[in-house]
């Protein structure tokens, strides 16, 4: 079998003949993410995606059929001009690349890593619709990472605009908030991000674990951002600490953007739920990623329960999350109990193979009805029933129906429930003057707007559960708006 | 932002006072309500402690708490002019301060510490408050003298009888309701105290308020760690709480729930301890 090197030799000298017509470009092979070990990266927190080589990127970009209307751009949020960076790589022109991703998009590092790109570029590009399948299409995120890794410290913070003397405050520092600070501060407004938690990053730092995105890469965009003079406070939590009507009435804020994040973490109201060693994902996951529980006792002060037997309760990319990082906290097993079937999992099909390759067990067409305990309170056993699929519901699924009489039951001492979260009532509370939908999210027009004046809000606080893209687009289109609007208001 | 410690004093045996700077929060503040507090941001748990009191010309909130397991025995280790790097807040709704008459409100042990600003805004909303202050023993009964400045009257209790009345708290409280004029009850302490509290007062069907100490990470609604069960729901300390009505509370749910760290925290008290001796 041919070399890496020796494939990418042949395939730059039929380009310099003009002999990589699209038909030859559809035989290169797809490269595959070169990741650790299942059985070695189950008990480690180190990424498991290790990146392409630069043999590797310039061959997956060769397979880019060059699209004139290159559909890829239309599936990004944020329109990341696609069809050229791909060919800047594949001509190893990688700063270059790098240039263009950041033209609309802050956090390739991020992006490259976590945006469900099988549902967004990959499922538009040309080459994944002759294939009949986007995971066949283009490594796009792949390639996205490579350059923001590989030239990251090439990379020059972005340039700041003439001081325009005003004040935008961004209230959450997730991947909306960082997008729309960065935006707003290179229009040459003063910005300051709050943050409740003692980190920045929000997400990106309590949520997603280490294994999927090292926090030293979210810890890299920060400081970017620091470089542009953009204040950060952590430990301030808006609504509480000061209200939105304080920032804008007294502390001399021109414009806001609310990027505060999801909210209570949605249970099941079963019996038993409240038994110890019952957790939602929320606080599992910020306890081992944001608290480092993980190196409780060495470390970290903050403790985690340690299971033996544990089932996460869920089939999106969050009960994956916990999942795997219950395995790598030392469970013995970890069951996922999921209603539907793998195929209306939410979860990006990645996730879940990488999830299957590490010894998760995927139990479908099941539910807990309860849990039950022991004398002290700890969780001991879950009682499950079994389901079929019905017709499509309103989310065009298949709705789960439960079997009469499938109630089952297994041991396990620590259960995650992974099933979402409702909006948080904290700031709504604070701020009853501020415009909310039937499920208690803020209500935003196309421009991010709400119906205060200068108050700007995205992300999940306005779309109950998304993505870190979508949240990025968001951060990108209030941050528009809000300089438009700052631009008038002069 | 780091939180200078300004003033420090050792309360009893375990039991630490703290004066912090923390402008914002002191301004926001409103009794009953709590911080998260943490000394290290990399390493340190975050700790819920109510405020005490504020001082707003210093922009400081004062905490009071037991050093028991290893933040907080790592609190007490630090001095004036040392810096907390996390005092977020103020978190929880305050209490619902009235003039309800005839308001009894009772403090156990370090409980006391987020009764007293209860204690002060009851009295200056007119009602007439009757505190009864209990401790295992003299040595551990905190806040006395402050409690006598603001109450109408005070009972003290202390397990042992080594001083006030040899009883529980909810002897005093009984003979209290029992007499039927009284309007509310404010029960804060030991898990196992507001029990017995609202059981007490329940006989009777007076209202009693009660503050819980669950355990939580964010104090903003989004870990659920705190949650509890309130006449048969479940609500979130943090953001529902911290007060409740004491006899829809489940506290048996929340006793052990309240245990749910104890192996991990004895052994990382007992390691830390080692470290420490000496230096208290």
């Amino acid at each position: 079998m041919k070399s890496n090197m020796e494939l990418l030799k042949e395939l730059m000298e039929k380009e310099a003949a003009g002999e990589l017509t699209n038909k030859e470009r559809m035989k290169i092979p797809q490269q595959p993410m070169p990741e650790q070990d299942p059985n070695e990266r189950r008990s480690n927190i180190n990424e498991v995606a290790l990146g392409y080589t630069e043999e590797q990127a310039r061959i997956e970009a060769m397979r880019c059929l060059d699209c004139k209307n290159a559909p890829c751009i239309e599936g990004c949020p944020v329109q990341i001009d696609i069809r050229s960076f791909v060919k800047q790589i594949a001509d190893g022109k990688f700063t270059e690349a790098l240039d263009t991703i950041k033209q609309t998009s802050l956090l390739p590092a991020v992006c490259g890593r976590v945006c469900p790109q099988e549902t967004q570029c990959q499922e538009t590009c040309t080459l994944g619709k002759v294939m009949k399948d986007p995971m066949k299409a283009v490594s796009i995120g792949r390639l996205e990472r490579y350059v923001a890794d590989r030239c990251a410290e090439q990379s020059e913070s972005p340039k700041v605009a003439e001081d325009t003397g005003k004040k935008v405050a961004i209230v959450g520092s997730g991947p909306g908030g960082l997008v729309a600070a960065a935006d707003c501060r290179r229009a040459g407004h003063k910005v300051t991000v709050f943050e409740a938690f003692h980190k920045p990053g929000g997400v990106l730092m309590y949520g997603i674990p280490e294994f999927r995105l090292p926090k030293e890469l979210v810890a890299k965009e920060i400081e970017t951002l620091k470089q542009m003079d953009v204040e950060i406070m952590c430990n301030f939590i808006i609504g509480k600490t000061r209200s939105i009507s304080q920032l804008m009435n007294e502390d001399g804020y021109d414009a806001m953007f609310l990027a505060v994040g999801a909210g209570l973490p949605r249970f099941m109201n079963i019996p038993g739920e409240n038994l110890i060693g019952v957790y939602s994902a929320n606080e599992y996951l910020t306890r081992a990623n944001l608290m480092n529980a993980y190196k409780f006792g060495s470390e970290s002060d903050t403790p985690i329960i340690r299971g033996g037997k544990v089932a996460v309760i869920g089939g999106g990319n969050v009960a994956m999350d916990a999942a795997r990082t219950a395995l790598r906290l030392g469970a013995e097993s970890v069951k996922l109990i999921y209603r539907r079937t793998e195929k209306e999992m939410p979860a990006r099909i990645e996730e879940i193979h990488h999830a299957k390759e590490e010894g998760v067990e995927v139990n479908i067409l099941k539910s807990p009805i309860e849990y039950k305990g022991d004398e002290e309170g700890w969780v001991k056993s879950m009682v499950c029933q079994s389901f079929e699929l019905g017709e499509p519901d309103d989310s065009g699924r298949r709705r789960p129906v439960p079997i009469e009489g499938s109630e089952e039951e297994f041991e396990i001492d620590t259960v995650i429930v992974a099933i979402g979260n409702k909006a948080n009532p904290l700031l709504r509370r604070a701020t009853p003057e501020l415009e909310y939908n039937k499920w208690g999210n803020i209500n935003i027009g196309e421009n991010c707007e709400t119906n205060l004046p200068g108050v700007y809000a995205g992300g999940d606080a306005a779309l109950g559960a998304a993505t870190v893209i979508l949240a990025m687009g968001h951060g990108r289109t209030a941050a528009k708006a809000i300089n438009d609007y700052l631009a008038e208001k002069s | 932002m780091a939180h200078r410690i300004v003033d420090k004093e050792k309360l009893s045996e375990n039991v630490y006072r703290m004066e912090i700077e923390a402008k914002y929060v002191a301004e926001a503040r409103e009794p009953g309500q709590f911080v998260l507090i943490a000394y290290d941001n990399d390493r340190s748990e975050r700790i819920p402690l109510t405020i005490a009191d504020v001082d707003l010309d210093k922009g400081t909130i004062t905490v009071i708490f037991q050093a028991v397991g290893k933040s907080t025995i790592e609190f007490a280790s630090l001095n004036v002019g040392d810096s907390f790097d996390a005092v977020a807040g103020p978190l929880g709704n305050p209490t619902d301060i009235e003039k309800y008459g005839k308001v009894v409100c009772v403090g156990g042990g370090i409980g006391n510490a987020p009764l007293y600003p209860i204690v002060k805004a009851l009295k200056q909303a007119g009602n007439e408050v009757i505190s009864i202050l209990g401790a295992r023993n003299k040595e551990l009964l905190i806040l006395e003298e402050q409690f006598k400045e603001i109450s109408d009257e005070i009972i003290t209790v202390t397990d042992d009888g080594s001083y006030g009345r040899k009883a529980l708290v909810t002897e005093p409280l009984g003979e209290l309701c029992s007499k039927g004029e009284i309007d509310l009850c404010v029960a804060i302490g030991p898990a196992i105290m507001m029990k017995f509290c609202c059981q007490t007062t329940k006989k009777y069907d007076i209202p009693t308020i009660v503050s819980l100490n669950s355990i939580m990470v964010d104090g903003t609604g989004m870990c659920g760690g705190c949650r509890v069960e309130v006449g048969g729901e479940t609500k979130f300390t943090c953001v529902d709480g911290p007060e409740f009505d004491g006899h829809k509370v489940d506290f048996d749910q929340l006793i052990k729930r309240l245990g749910s760290y104890k192996k991990y925290e004895q052994q990382a008290a007992a390691e830390h301890n080692c470290k420490l001796e000496g230096k208290l």
